[in-house]
Parts: structure tokens; C-alpha cells; sequence
């Protein structure tokens, strides 16, 4: 596909990154020389320096020949702009970033009315993801397959958990659970699971399952998987307006603490059900007294990266609940990890992650055959999800019998809405749709699996 | 520095050449020549080696602007030293003539150390013009375009192989981008090879011809290059010489219909130029030629032979006044466009030095006037004008140590000077005792060393070359 986009900041420089090893042929538009320099030396794209809103710039990036534009600059009035122009140049489709809340109010008319294929805001999709979170506070991570048939949840191995020194095989049968575990990632290294894989304290793992045997799997292994009712958030701004909007209806109790006395006099008279308190979140005497040991999640969601991972920090000794952190700049996501921040959620990451899921979607009309895709451990592992045809390689053939590449696991067969987690009997038939976990590498049609 | 990827993309760049002597050895076998056992052995070397080199794959496929600068300056060198071979193994040169002769090929600039072309085997002369047409376009280019490897860091490799202050892509991708250059260059290739046929030259030598002119070199299959053909095929030399000194994203420009973007203010200069100095060296000639199309003709040839940097010549511009003479020393710095086969030190460059002199002329008359340099009315970055400068600074100061390195060997000031000028440059013939009608036999090995270097930094635009005999590219960090 020809894409064009405009903004090459960390959502447009996430887009770039991913869309151009998915093959597609890349334009991106900046004002800043520097920052096209810094794209255009590192990955395989063309660049311009300009204002993307302007009809000129956007011929010169091939308007004409596109198949999609893609707005993510700081400024939703010129993300908007940037698509009207695009939509009157050309027959591509369009996606805006657009942030203010009182735009994204109206984001469907705004879809209808300008003909734009998504309209994206990198905070509601942030907030989207942490009352997900929240209320299966356990999982670090949550991504549905098959139409939200199949999860695919992310955990962290507590101390003394019974899974530790028990190997990948016994799981089924010692607990007698229908799971797949996909992925265990220890210190920086990530594996594939295989049968003699024996897991340690603090494993990350990534299990595929259905819905009710995930919530079973995860009471047996003595995780927490009831929904969180008291949630402290830190900090005023638009996630946690989103937040607001979205957590009681979920039936939990918000608190927010937010050091500004204007800001939270808007929202006391915005949002009447929630506690505003009126502190600033470093004087740990206040959020003590406000009942921050007793909370049942905590979430970070102040300015500063380096203030949310202190305030994080600090609250894990205090709090035994869920610690949830923003981190802003991608280069903070790999120190995070090593803090054991548990779950931390990038609001700029998230967005460039739904884009590109888009893009793969549409691409699949166009000839690839992958449904879903998820870089479920950025650069590592990915799960894709593919429908079988009709003379695919793989199908009738047990899969024990099946010539796999290295380090590919067919995780689940979905027929008919029902999961089936493959054993080597089992037989994949046309009209399954299977989902596969590789370790990095492209896959564009299922027999790609295939030695 | 990640040796085993460079180790990897050398072997690669051997078996390559490998493919590349198929064209010679089927020539050999068309005129049933002996010589074919000097290109068969070097066929077996190159694959062998290059098998050896590309054995087993690279972990760690990063390459960062460091590996891109030495990756294109060894293959440079890697291919000028086994292409060598053929000649020696023939018993046509010793190795270190081979070894200039071959570099003179691929950095198309046409300097020969043979006082006599006629009497060399013909699998020998293709090989010759061959290499002028793959080092026209470059070589890397050419790989790019068939190797798998991952996109983006072959932007490093073009951007040190690519002629021209700044490289831009024609499409987002470097792998199509590489393959649509290759195109273009492939096809006015051909439409010159047919048109050549047409004027009477036989298959063989017009494919040399072509493979000459394509690349802006100028080896020739005849001692007197191209004096004896006749004037329609000079005619259509002398045109194909300057259409492949343009910038070859004009041609994709133009074949996009975009023929007003394609036109640009290098083009026009370059044009202009040329027009000019055909007009003020004509008139200066005048007397020695019998007709005014005569004198048009041939100076039109020279003009074209020497901007272009091919260095093809139908008369000895040698005997011409001294003005004249001065006008093509000065078109040898000059040079063809960025982005094209041509070498030289590129108009587009001298369109920003000449602006970036005006624009430190206007900041000294009015020392608080904002100043801001533009072509084809887009803002030249001060990073580009300033990369400029230290390029010509760098010129200079090449230029002139390669004249005293070479001043022992050298009869008059005349010849040094134009002998560094045509091999830094890429053109071929200079004067005196290297006139178009001389050749470069009589240096001594070290003198040759020196200009093959000359000649291999002037196509890689210098800073490739200087920067893989500086300590500080090896170093650890």
C-alpha cells in the first residue's frame, strides 16, 4: 500500500517503523528537517519537509497514487485539514488523530461527515485500555482474537506461585485447564513455549484461552481476577476525564488527586459522583490518609514519565493493589520494564498499535491473508490470526504430522465460535481460523508456517 | 563495526562480478578466442572466493552510516582488484597496469595505460566498456536492486554511493527506487546501442560504444576512439554523452508527466553551459576546420565528451589555442549533473557554492539581512551548503597532493595538473602527455596508485574513500 503520513513524532515514527516492514511504501510529511533526517536514515521511506495541510506538499508526497493518509501531528485542527485536503486530492482513505476532548465528542460525525475511515485519540484509547485493565486487574495485558472469542492475557508470575518449577506440559495436566501458553519472557529474552519449558517466580506469560477458561486457569494459579472497586488516579487530565466517564459505569469508585485547584473544581462540577482531592501527589501523608494501603488499583497519570514511575514506585510498597503507570516517550518503556512497574500503558504506543491494526485489516481485502495481528511483545513475538482456504497446505494433516518452522506455535483453532487449543491429533480443517505465535517474523499467508 | 555483514556484502559483490564476466566469456566464445581461459579462471576465483565470503549469515544485520561508507569503498576496490585479472591472466598487462586500467573502467573514467587498443582480444575490450556501464550507475545500486536485504540500511550504502550533495528517492523504497534507475539507465542503453547499429557499426562495437558512452567512460575499441566513425554516429554520441550527464530522476520525473518539475535549475545551468562553451570554443577554432559544421561538430563532441566526463574524442583538443584548452580544463571541474553517470565536481554543487558566495557577498554589504539560499525555490539547509564547502575544501586539497605525489613522473606542470584532473574527475584524456591521443603507460606503479585512487575517490565523491584510510573509522567507538 502507498501511505502517506503526516506528523513524525513517536506516533508517526511508531507507524513508520511498523507499516514499512509490513512491506507498505511509506511518505512521511514534517515541518522539522531534523526529525525527517532521523526517520528517513533509519528506516526504508521517503520523507518531506513541509506542512502536510497544504495541497503542494501533499502532491509532491504522490496524493494521487495513495491508498491512505494518515494524520497523527500534534494539532487536531491540521490533522483534520490534512484529510479534507487528502479526500478532495485523491481517492486514498484517511485517519486524524484528533485529542481535544470536545472533538472527540464528535469523532462519528466528524467519520461521517468528512469521510474519515478511523478517528483516533491517543488518551480515550489509552483510557479504553486501563478500565480493561482494571477489571481484570491480574493480567498485564489484554488483546481478544476471533471476534473476542480468544484472549490473549499477559501475566506476571507472583513470588511462590504455584506455576513456578512446574514446565509447560504439566500445565494441563496438573490443573486440568484448558490454556495455551504461548510466550514466557524472562529478564530481556523471549521465549516460545515448549513442552520441557519450567517456569520461574517472575516469569512474564502470555496464555491464549477462551474466556471462561482464562478466568478458571487464573483462580487455580492464586491469581486476583475480580474486578477492581476502588481506583485511586493520579493526576487531572484527559485520561483521567475519560476515566471518569468510564469507570463508574463499570460500578467502581474513583478518586482523583490532582494538585491544581482550578482543574479540579472543573471536574468536581463535571463529574458529581467522583472524589476530587485537591493535593499534590508527592506528599504521601494525604494519599495515606486518603486510603491509598486500601485501593484496589492505583494509576499514575501525572505530566512528567519520571514523575509517574517514582509516584509508582513508592505506591508498590505502600499499596498492595494494582499499580498502573503512563509512560509517554517509548525509550522509557524498556528502563520501565526492568522497575517492576508491572503494567504500563503508552498512550502514543497504543494509538500507532491501532493504526497499524487497521492498516492490516484493510490489506487483508487486498491480498494478504492475516485477520488480526498483534505485536503482543514489540519486536519479539507476534500473534496472527488467519482463516484457512480451501487447499491450504495445512489443512487435513494432524498437526503432529505438520513440517513447522522453528519457533511457531499454532496456539488455537477457532470453528464455528468454538476454541479448540491443539493437540497433536487434532486437524485443521478449511473455514477454521487459527491463530499462530511466531517469534518476529513476517507472516503473510498461513503456509508461510510451513518449512 | 559489524565485519561479518561487510564480509557478507563483499562475497556478494564478488559473486556478482562473477555474473558480470558471463558477457566477455560469451564473447570470447562468439570469436572463439583464447583469452577465454583468463576469464573463466577469474570467474572460478571470484565464485570461489565469494562463496567462501558469503557462507553462513550474519547475525546482526545492522548497518549504521560507518559500515555503509567502508562497505561502498571496499567493493569499489574489491571489484577493481579481482576485474584486473582477466588482463594478466591474458598477458596483456602486469597487475598493477591491470589493476588501473580496471579501476579507470569501473570509476567510468577512461584513462588507459594501452598505447594500443586494436590488437587486445575482444572479450578483453567488452570487459573493458562493460565495466564502464556498471560503475556508470553503480555498482551497490545494482546489487540493491537484487539482493534481499533489509530496506533501510541500504539507505546508508546509497547515500555514500550516490553522486550529488544530497540523494532523494524516487520512491519510498530504495529496493524500487534502485530497480526504476536501473530501468531507465537499461533502456536509453538500448535505444543508443540500436541507434549506433543503424549508423554501421557492428554489433560489437556498438554494444562497446554503448556500454562507454551510457557510463560516461570512454574506453573505445579503436586507438583513435572515435575519429574514424562517421558523423552521424558522433552526432549521436555526442547527444547520448550529455542525456546521460542529466539527473536520471528527471527522466522518471518525466516519464511521470511532470515534465515542469523535471526541468530543473541543474539542467537549465547545465544547458547553458554547455551552449556557451560550444559557442566561445568554436569561434576560438574556427581556423583549423575546413566548414562551420565541422567546427560545430567536433567542438560540440569535446564539449559534451568532457563535462560529461567521458572522455571520447574525435579530434586531439590537444593542439587546439590555449583558451580552448583552458575552457575544457575548466569543464572538467565542472562535471555532469548530481544523480547522473557523469562525475565531476557536479553542477548542482557549484549552483550552491556560487549562491552561497552571493548570499556571504549580501551578509557583508548588509550584516543584519536574514539570508536563506534556495534551488527551484526550496530552502538548501545550511547543513547542505556547508557539506558543500568542506567537499570543495577537500577537492583541493586532494587535487593538490595528488599533483606533487605525481610531479616526478611528470615531463610539464601541464600534464600533472590535467592528469589528476582527468582521473579525480573521472574523464580520461587531459593534455600533453596525457592527451587524448596519449595514454597513462609511462607512470611509474606508484604514480598509478595514486591515480587510481584519485580516480576511485572522485566517483565516490571523496569523503568514502579518505574516510576508509582514516584511523578514526576503525576505532572501536
Amino acid at each position: 500500500m502507498n501511505i502517506i503520513i503526516v506528523g513524525g513524532g513517536m506516533v508517526g515514527k511508531n507507524l513508520v517503523q511498523q507499516l514499512s516492514e509490513d512491506g507498505n511504501n511509506i511518505t512521511v510529511i514534517d515541518l522539522e528537517e531534523d526529525n525527517i533526517n532521523a526517520i528517513t536514515t533509519k528506516y526504508d521511506v521517503n520523507g518531506i519537509v513541509g506542512n502536510g495541510a497544504t495541497h503542494r506538499i501533499q502532491q509532491e508526497a504522490g496524493i494521487e497514487d495513495a491508498d491512505l493518509l494518515i494524520a497523527v501531528t500534534g494539532s487536531d485542527e491540521l490533522n483534520l485539514l490534512c484529510c479534507i485536503i487528502a479526500k478532495k486530492e485523491g481517492k486514498c482513505q484517511t485517519i486524524a488523530r484528533v485529542e481535544t476532548p470536545v472533538y472527540r465528542a464528535d469523532a462519528d460525525y466528524l467519520k461521517e461527515q468528512l469521510g474519515l475511515a478511523m478517528v483516533i485519540s491517543p488518551e480515550y484509547v489509552a483510557a479504553k485500555e486501563i478500565s480493561r485493565l482494571l477489571r481484570f486487574p491480574s493480567a498485564i495485558k489484554i488483546e481478544t482474537f476471533a471476534n473476542g472469542n480468544v484472549e490473549l492475557l499477559k501475566f506476571r508470575l507472583p513470588e511462590g506461585s504455584k506455576l513456578a518449577g512446574m514446565s509447560v506440559k504439566e500445565v494441563v495436566t496438573k490443573l486440568k485447564c484448558d490454556v495455551l501458553i504461548c510466550t514466557i519472557e524472562r529478564d530481556s529474552d523471549t521465549y516460545i513455549a515448549y513442552g520441557d519449558f519450567v517456569f520461574k517466580d517472575k516469569d512474564i506469560i502470555s496464555i491464549i484461552a477462551s474466556h471462561k477458561n482464562a478466568d478458571e486457569f487464573t483462580k487455580k494459579v492464586g491469581f486476583e481476577t475480580h474486578s477492581a472497586k476502588n481506583v485511586m488516579l493520579a493526576g487531572g487530565g484527559e485520561i483521567t476525564h475519560y476515566l471518569c466517564e468510564m469507570l463508574p459505569k463499570h460500578g467502581m469508585n474513583v478518586k482523583v488527586i490532582e494538585k491544581d485547584r482550578h482543574i479540579c473544581e472543573e471536574m468536581c462540577s463535571d463529574f458529581g459522583k467522583i472524589s476530587i482531592i485537591n493535593a499534590d501527589t508527592s506528599d504521601i501523608d494525604i494519599l495515606i490518609e486518603e486510603g491509598v494501603r486500601d485501593t484496589d488499583a492505583f494509576v499514575s497519570l501525572l505530566d512528567l514519565d519520571e514523575e509517574n514511575i517514582l509516584l509508582s514506585l513508592t505506591m508498590k510498597n505502600l499499596s498492595k493493589g494494582k499499580i498502573i503507570t503512563e509512560i509517554k516517550k517509548a525509550d522509557f518503556d524498556a528502563i520501565a520494564k526492568n522497575l517492576d512497574l508491572d503494567t504500563t500503558v503508552n498512550p502514543k504506543t497504543i494509538t500507532s498499535d491501532m493504526i497499524v491494526r487497521y492498516v492490516r485489516a484493510t490489506q487483508n481485502t487486498l491480498g494478504s491473508n492475516v485477520e488480526t495481528l498483534y505485536n503482543f511483545i514489540p519486536g519479539k513475538a507476534t500473534a496472527a490470526e488467519f482463516i484457512v482456504k480451501e487447499n491450504s497446505p495445512i489443512a487435513s494433516i494432524p498437526i503432529s504430522e505438520l513440517k513447522l518452522k522453528k519457533n511457531i506455535l499454532i496456539s488455537s483453532i477457532i470453528r464455528n465460535g468454538h476454541v479448540i487449543l491443539p493437540r497433536g491429533n487434532d486437524v485443521i480443517i478449511p473455514g477454521d481460523s487459527v491463530v499462530i505465535v511466531s517469534e518476529f517474523m513476517p507472516l503473510h499467508d498461513i503456509s508461510d508456517v510451513l518449512k | 563495526m559489524n565485519y561479518r555483514m561487510i564480509k557478507n556484502i563483499l562475497g556478494w559483490i564478488l559473486l556478482f562480478e562473477t555474473a558480470f564476466l558471463i558477457i566477455p566469456a560469451i564473447t570470447a566464445l562468439v570469436y572463439r578466442e583464447k583469452a577465454i581461459f583468463s576469464i573463466l579462471l577469474t570467474m572460478l576465483i571470484c565464485a570461489s572466493v565469494g562463496a567462501l565470503m558469503t557462507v553462513g549469515k550474519p547475525k546482526n544485520k545492522t548497518l549504521y552510516s560507518k559500515e555503509g561508507i567502508v562497505i561502498v569503498s571496499l567493493s569499489w576496490i574489491v571489484l577493481s582488484a579481482f576485474g584486473a585479472l582477466p588482463f594478466v591472466f591474458a598477458g596483456a598487462a602486469s597487475y598493477f597496469d591491470a589493476f588501473f586500467e580496471t579501476v579507470s573502467g569501473f570509476t567510468t573514467t577512461g584513462a588507459s595505460i594501452f598505447s594500443e587498443v586494436e590488437s587486445l582480444p575482444k572479450c578483453l575490450l567488452i570487459w573493458r566498456s562493460f565495466t564502464h556501464w556498471i560503475g556508470g550507475m553503480g555498482v551497490l545500486v545494482f546489487i540493491m536492486a537484487f539482493l534481499p536485504l533489509s530496506g533501510a540500511n541500504n539507505m546508508h550504502i546509497m547515500k555514500a554511493e550516490s553522486p550529488g550533495p544530497s540523494v532523494s528517492k524516487l520512491v519510498p523504497r530504495v529496493k524500487t527506487t534502485a530497480l526504476i534507475l536501473y530501468v531507465i539507465y537499461f533502456a536509453l542503453t538500448m535505444a543508443l546501442f540500436v541507434l549506433l547499429l543503424f549508423g554501421g557499426m557492428n554489433v560489437f562495437e556498438s554494444l562497446c560504444t554503448a556500454f562507454g558512452t551510457a557510463g560516461t567512460g570512454g574506453f573505445g575499441t579503436r586507438n583513435n576512439s572515435m575519429f574514424s566513425f562517421n558523423s552521424y554516429i558522433q552526432i549521436v554520441v555526442t547527444v547520448f554523452m550529455l542525456l546521460f550527464s542529466v539527473n536520471f530522476a528527471s527522466y522518471y520525473l518525466v516519464l511521470k508527466g511532470k515534465l515542469r518539475d523535471a526541468l530543473t535549475s541543474e539542467i537549465r545551468w547545465f544547458f547553458g553551459i554547455v551552449i556557451s562553451v560550444i559557442i566561445l570554443i568554436s569561434i576560438n577554432v574556427r581556423y583549423q576546420f575546413d566548414t562551420l559544421f565541422d567546427t560545430v561538430k567536433h567542438v560540440s563532441f569535446a564539449v559534451a565528451s568532457i563535462i560529461s566526463t567521458t572522455g571520447f574524442s574525435t579530434v586531439d583538443f590537444n593542439l587546439w589555442p590555449v583558451f580552448s584548452k583552458a575552457m575544457l580544463l575548466l569543464l572538467m571541474f565542472i562535471g555532469a549533473c548530481a544523480g547522473s553517470t557523469g562525475g565531476g565536481i557536479k553542477v548542482s554543487r557549484i549552483i550552491i557554492f556560487f549562491k552561497s558566495v552571493a548570499k556571504e557577498f549580501r551578509s557583508m554589504l548588509h550584516p543584519k539581512q536574514v539570508n536563506k539560499i534556495t534551488v527551484d525555490n526550496k530552502p538548501v539547509g545550511n547543513e547542505v551548503a556547508h557539506s558543500v564547502a568542506v567537499y570543495l575544501l577537500c577537492y583541493v586539497i586532494v587535487f593538490f597532493v595528488s599533483v606533487l605525489l605525481i610531479s616526478f613522473d611528470c615531463n610539464s606542470f601541464e600534464t600533472a595538473f590535467s592528469a589528476v584532473a582527468a582521473t579525480l574527475n573521472n574523464i580520461g584524456p587531459g593534455l600533453d602527455a596525457v592527451g587524448p591521443y596519449a595514454n597513462f603507460g609511462h607512470f611509474s606503479v606508484f604514480s598509478k596508485l595514486v591515480l587510481s585512487f584519485d580516480m576511485l575517490a572522485g566517483r565516490l565523491e571523496l569523503f568514502p574513500m579518505l574516510l576508509l584510510f582514516s584511523p578514526s573509522t576503525w576505532k572501536r567507538s
